[in-house]
């Protein structure tokens, strides 16, 4: 197959729940290789989308293909070419690491020496070696998604569903995680995972927002970022000025200003977009002064994926609330 | 494709060995159930307990009270001095029937005259009644027969008229362990099978791990026999189980081939095994599956006959228990166990149970699909 030939494309692919659109008309190109983030808040129908490419769920509207197999039609051909693992721990919880390594390898014919080969490998590449007797409802969270990434490697699949992987994982297996997915990216793997952190996005080739049901933007991630107008402006309030209501205050005063074109909260943080961070700093200090806001520690700073989302995602409200006023 | 089926097999094994609650109730089930059934569930009256009113007290009204005691049907349990006094017993349930024989009874008898006695029977259990009504009747038969001999010095078999020799046959005993025991089996095939498999299969939906397994190339077939497979063998071990108690505890012989009765079996299978995965296409939970097992059971076991005689039900009731598969599972392990018959006699039964299994079990498979909703 052509190396520029995508390897999972949607059509208008749609799926409902009863009134429920879960995913609307996305259309979604992945290429062999890439490591493809879907990003999105929950509800936004990852889980719908990526089962729906995993060839479990059918679409009510539009179509799916992958690895050039239609995912309705020939769902059959594309499940020894796919690994999937869901969010929520899918394998047999009373059944040992090993047991649970036998089952799969059994159900996608890896057999022999070949196998052997292949479960040891896993089992090292995920540390479970030390494991293999332990029940898997009894391993960490982290373990339990490295078993289940290991079970869905067993057959070396091309294409890898990775649905909220590191959901519930503590940071140090996460970061182990990632450096597994690294390695398959390497190997050549085509993967696509969806994740609610921000840091994860960062290390995809591409991604793509969903909200909604809908593909909100779908680039890599210096261009998502890219995609931000203005500079960024970051208050962080000083000790003695914290207290209730003391962010809204803080937001109010400075969302009117004029040069200001958003204004985030992010946990004890502002966000302050403006369009020239040297000259509109000192007019933010000064209307943060009326009320009484200690400006000490304002300064500019860079965009992450983070503020780049929930800036994409309210562009997009603001956009809806306009046409559905029209 | 086999050893892939056989290591779903295996792991349904480790799945059910695992589970200790499970496993004993799958082995224990059977056995109070047929503990239940072989000693409750009786309809055999022995030892009634019975008040006598005998207002005679002439060796004569000893004779027929001993003439009932000998009977085994009744215990004498208490004499009491006035009718009143036995309608209160009755009454109260401490007795279930009274004897009740008035002053000058020995008397008319020894005279050569007919004499009358009463004899009350409480009959709000009607099976209990019927009994109690045709053993109160022979064994006061009995006795005339035995007065009018001495009294007149004809043996009685001389008389002219008819002579009425019953003949049981199969049960000559009556025994009805000989026949709800056998129905206990038809009840375990059909509940143990039905419900395990259901609930086995909706288990993996409610915890996710279907998901997994439809993702893979897995064939419905393969998925669908290493669900029915462990069950089929338990389902055998729960009727060997139910035969060795019923054999050896209970004394219920078997009449007729052993390797009949299990092919059959496995035959009926097919049913059973077919509706627990169709309530599995259905059910969302395991409560569920449970509960709709438990609902397709009750109809079962009345309308198979399994208790009542569908030859008592209404016409229309009677139609209605034609497509109740256990109806002509019952006919068959009670033809070979009791009546000892071949598969020459049990054709249609036969025939009945392939095609219902046949039919549930491709309408089940059809409904099963490796898609999530």
């Amino acid at each position: 197959m052509n190396d520029n030939q995508p390897v999972i494309q949607t059509e208008n692919l749609t799926r409902k729940f009863g009134n429920l659109v879960a995913v609307d008309c996305l259309n979604l190109e992945i290429k062999r290789g890439e490591i493809f983030g879907l990003v999105g808040p929950d509800g936004a129908g990852k889980t719908t989308t990526i089962r729906m490419l995993a060839a479990i769920m059918d679409p009510t509207a539009g179509s799916a293909s992958v690895a050039g197999f239609d995912t309705v039609k020939q769902a059959e051909d594309i499940k020894h070419r796919i690994g999937y693992m869901a969010q929520q721990f899918n394998l047999y919880g009373d059944l040992s690491v090993q047991e649970n390594l036998d089952f799969f390898a059994d159900i996608f014919s890896v057999r022999g020496r070949e196998r052997k080969e292949r479960i040891a490998q896993l089992l090292q590449f995920a540390r479970l070696t030390e494991f293999t007797s332990r029940r898997a409802g009894h391993l960490s969270g982290g373990m339990k998604k490295k078993l289940a990434l290991a079970c869905s490697l067993i057959h070396r699949p091309e294409i890898l569903y990775l649905d909220e992987p590191t959901t519930g994982v503590d940071p140090v297996s996460r970061r182990e995680f990632w450096d597994i997915l690294s390695d398959l990216h390497i190997e050549g793997v085509t993967i696509l995972v969806s994740t609610p952190y921000m840091d994860e996005a960062e290390r995809c080739s591409r991604v793509g927002l969903m909200y909604q049901g809908q593909l909100i933007v779908c680039d890599s991630p210096k261009q998502v970022k890219g995609l931000i107008e203005g500079d960024l402006i970051e208050l962080r309030p000083v000790a003695k000025d914290r207290g209730v209501g003391l962010m809204r205050r803080a937001e109010a005063s400075v969302t009117s200003l004029s040069g200001v074109l958003e204004v985030q909260t992010y946990g004890d943080l502002l966000h302050i977009f403006v369009d020239d961070a040297a000259q509109r700093t000192p007019q933010v200090r000064a209307a943060l002064a009326t009320q009484s806001i200690h400006a000490t520690d304002l300064r500019q700073t860079h965009a992450r994926m983070e503020e780049a989302f929930i800036s994409l995602i309210r562009r997009h409200q603001e956009r809806q609330v306009g046409e559905d006023k029209r | 494709m086999i050893l892939r089926t056989l290591s779903l097999v295996r792991k349904e094994f480790l799945h059910i060995v695992r589970d200790p609650r499970t496993l004993f109730v799958m082995f224990m089930m059977p056995i109070i159930q047929l503990v239940l059934l072989g000693y409750a569930a009786t309809t055999d009256i022995e030892h009634l307990r019975t008040a006598v009113a005998d207002s005679d007290r002439s060796s004569a009204s000893r004779e027929l009270i001993d003439a009932y005691r000998a009977s085994n049907y009744f215990d004498i349990a208490q004499y009491v001095e006035s009718e009143r006094q036995l309608e209160y017993l009755v009454d109260s349930g401490q007795v279930k029937a009274g004897l009740i024989i008035p002053a000058g009874y020995g008397e008319t008898v020894a005279t050569g005259e007919q004499a009358q006695i009463a004899f009350v029977i409480d009959g709000s259990d009607p099976s209990v009644a019927n009994t109690v009504f045709a053993a109160s009747q022979s064994v006061g038969q009995a006795q005339s027969m035995r007065i009018m001999e001495r009294t007149t010095g004809i043996d009685p078999d001389d008389l002219p008229g008819v002579q009425v020799r019953p003949r049981v046959w199969y049960n000559p005993e009556m025994k009805s362990a000989n026949f709800m025991i056998p129905g206990l089996m038809g009840m375990v095939l059909y509940f143990l099978t039905a419900l395990f498999t259901s609930m086995s299969i909706v288990r993996e939906r409610e915890q996710g791990t279907i998901e997994q397994l439809i993702v893979t190339p897995i064939k419905p077939m393969e998925l669908i026999i290493g669900k029915i497979v462990p069950y089929v063998f338990i389902a055998f071990i729960s009727v060997l189980e139910v035969l060795a108690i019923g054999v050896f505890w209970f004394g219920v012989p078997i009449k007729g081939s052993l390797g009949l009765l299990l092919g059959l079996s496995a035959l009926f299978l097919l049913t059973s095994l077919g509706i627990g995965i169709f309530i599995s296409s259905i059910a969302n939970t395991q409560q569920e599956a449970m509960l709709l097992t438990f609902l397709t059971m009750f109809p079962s076991i009345f309308l198979a006959g399994f208790f009542f005689p569908i030859e008592a039900m209404p016409e229309w009731l009677q139609v209605i228990t034609y497509i109740v598969p256990l109806r002509y599972m019952l006919v068959v392990i009670r033809g070979i166990i009791v009546k000892g018959v071949g598969l020459e006699i049990l054709r249609q039964q036969v025939l009945a149970l392939t095609i219902f299994g046949v039919a549930i079990m491709l309408l089940a498979a059809s409904r099963f699909r490796k898609k999530l909703e």
